[in-house]
């Protein structure tokens, strides 16, 4: 019902919040974003996973009209972001990777400042800024300057302030990034009351359980392409349910081990070089009963065996398929393996 | 929280800001700039010692040496040093705003619809608070010392008004500087090298007749020289001459030309 009136609002009248096709930035010689498309359906939350510097953000701040993109095109709700940018920003709103508050003032006295700049009156904004304060737990800390704020109280504000005009299409630059678990259990319960309500949430993140967690749909971005898309179900499918890691004893024997790992489980594995671990993704885990009766037969003993959850790391791997060659050069390898340390 | 998503209910969306917007949306930022001098106030001390200590100083040197004795020098001198004083703080417009874009909330208000020359002459009208304060210290500087301008309070008045006025103009040049520049620090750098030569290079301190002919042709173009010597016209004879249409008409053309170049860098920047 809600995500219709936004849609009548909008005055586009497509079922699209955003449509993006082929975005591209440069910084100098980085193409920081390179021909990125990304569709969205109003009212539904879409998630852009990857890792850092993979152009997340860039794309993002394209989208929000902050960065103007050196090619391609992108429309918000039917708007776009550079011929109608004001249209645009008057149905977004941003929240950055780092809190855009202003942390020489009081929490109440941001959010008196943003309702005032959204047009609001004196009274309308003191009211909107103590229900939103309200809101977000952040009463008591109303007063206070905000240098003495934790990480999760700037956030929660930061949050706080892009809900003020209640935009129909809200972004999301890693929102529970550096933040504790308790606080990221509640800003994704916040997170999902905006679309209860009929906002449209289009958040980065760089944990996979988050995007698990949260989005209908998924972009892995990577050096600035989009290299998968899909809803969660879709992406998880083809990353396998649940990942096995696994150690020998004997450091010679895991080349042997990883081709029986990869006979049993039927997917490609990796190595990491020094510590010699094995990673495989897999479908099923009952699988690991064959694998370890195999193991056995070759008389290949383990020195660590668990499955997991499939990590970002995983993702990223399947789907790039960096790192998952047969015998990559151990300096590749190790240039790899620094990668996925950074992700 | 409320189950409803409207933007602004019932109003049809527009890609322009109107110019009531503009100023409104620019008055708020103004509002954001003194909460923000509230909250920390030692940001003033420049413009509360500059005039004390530079006043004091500058009369008890020259004083003697160039008008006799100092009671004679003050009117000279205090609408000299008033100009020197409130141009020289407009610097710190530039390199706050340096310090300020660098600041997440800044990202905020680009995403925001409002007009984008809001957040710049938010700040930069803020700091006419600063120069506010210059003003009457050495104005009160002077009293103190013995000054009693035949002009009278009301031509004062407006002769403080008129260098508050263009020295919010001339902000608009720092503020340039601030939004190009990639440190505050080297905002502070650009400004000083402009103005040290032009408050100096002028009428300010000393009578221009024993200058060399090419330092007085450079004196008598200087725009600080115009509106140093309307300044004098007005607290001291109350009378306004040309002078003051030249400051004027100056400070004009100086937002003219810095406020749309000011704007356009400062949306280019990312």
């Amino acid at each position: 019902m809600n995500a219709i009136n936004v849609l009548e609002k909008a005055g586009g009248g497509s079922e699209w919040a955003v449509e993006a096709s082929g975005l591209v930035k440069t910084f100098g010689g980085n193409r920081a974003v390179d021909g990125v498309s990304l569709n969205v359906r109003a009212g539904s939350i879409y998630g852009v996973l990857g890792p850092n510097g993979a152009g997340k953000t860039t794309t993002i701040r394209m989208l929000a009209t902050l960065l103007k993109p050196d090619g391609g095109s992108a429309r918000i709700f039917g708007h776009d972001v550079i011929r109608e940018s004001q249209i645009v920003r008057q149905l977004i709103g941003v929240t950055g990777q780092y809190a855009s508050v202003d942390e020489s003032l009081s929490a109440t006295e941001n959010l008196i400042i943003f309702s005032r700049l959204l047009g609001l009156g004196r009274a309308e904004s003191r009211r909107k800024a103590a229900e939103l304060l309200e809101e977000f737990g952040l009463t008591e800390a109303a007063k206070r300057p905000l240098k003495n704020f934790s990480g999760g109280m700037r956030r929660r504000l930061d949050l706080a302030a892009s809900l003020i005009a209640q935009p129909p299409l809200i972004f999301l630059d890693e929102p529970t990034t550096g933040l504790d678990p308790r606080t990221r259990a509640q800003m994704w319960e916040t997170i999902r009351r905006l679309v209860n309500t009929g906002s449209t949430v289009l958040l980065t993140t760089q944990y996979l359980d988050e995007a698990d967690q949260l989005a209908d749909r998924i972009a892995v971005i990577d050096r600035g392409t989009v290299v998968a898309e899909g809803t969660v179900d879709e992406l998880k499918g083809s990353v396998g349910s649940s990942s096995l890691h696994l150690r020998v004893q004997d450091q010679t024997a895991t080349g042997e081990a990883r081709r029986i790992v990869e006979r049993v489980l039927q997917a490609t594995s990796s190595v990491s070089s020094e510590a010699g671990k094995i990673t495989a993704p897999m479908a099923d885990a009952d699988r690991v009963t064959d694998l370890l009766v195999a193991l056995r037969e070759s008389g290949i003993r383990l020195a660590e065996i668990s499955v997991q959850k499939p990590t970002l790391d995983e993702v990223f791997l399947t789907i790039t398929g960096r790192g998952a060659q047969e015998e990559p050069a151990p300096d590749k390898q190790a240039s790899t393996r620094n990668q996925e340390v950074a992700l | 929280m409320k189950s409803k998503t409207a933007v602004h209910p019932g109003a049809r969306l527009k890609n322009r800001t109107s110019f009531g917007q503009s100023v409104r949306h620019s008055l708020t930022m103004a509002y954001r700039g003194l909460l923000k001098i509230r909250r920390t106030p030692e940001q003033l001390f420049d413009v509360t010692l500059q005039p004390i200590i530079f006043t004091l100083m500058f009369t008890y040197i020259f004083g003697g040496a160039i008008s006799g004795d100092v009671i004679s020098y003050l009117p000279v001198i205090i609408p000299g040093i008033l100009v020197q004083t409130v141009i020289t703080t407009s610097i710190v417009t530039g390199v706050q705003l340096r310090e300020d874009m660098d600041k997440g909330v800044f990202d905020r208000f680009k995403s925001l619809p409002i007009a984008r020359i809001a957040p710049l002459a938010g700040a930069l009208l803020a700091d006419t608070i600063r120069y506010t304060i210059a003003t009457v210290l050495t104005f009160g500087m002077g009293y103190v010392m013995g000054f009693r301008p035949d002009g009278g309070l009301g031509h004062v008045a407006i002769a403080a008004l008129l260098v508050i006025f263009c020295s919010w103009a001339i902000s608009w040049i720092f503020a340039f500087f601030g939004v190009i520049a990639r440190t505050a620090s080297s905002v502070q750098g650009i400004s000083m090298i402009v103005l040290f030569p032009l408050t100096f290079l002028s009428n300010a301190f000393v009578p221009t007749d024993t200058m060399p002919n090419w330092l007085q042709w450079f004196v008598d173009i200087n725009p600080i020289s115009h509106l140093v010597t309307a300044v004098r016209d007005l607290v001291n004879s109350g009378s306004v001459g040309w002078d003051l249409g030249i400051s004027l008409i100056g400070a004009a053309v100086i937002v003219a030309v810095f406020a749309p170049i000011t704007v356009r860098a400062y949306m280019r920047r990312t």
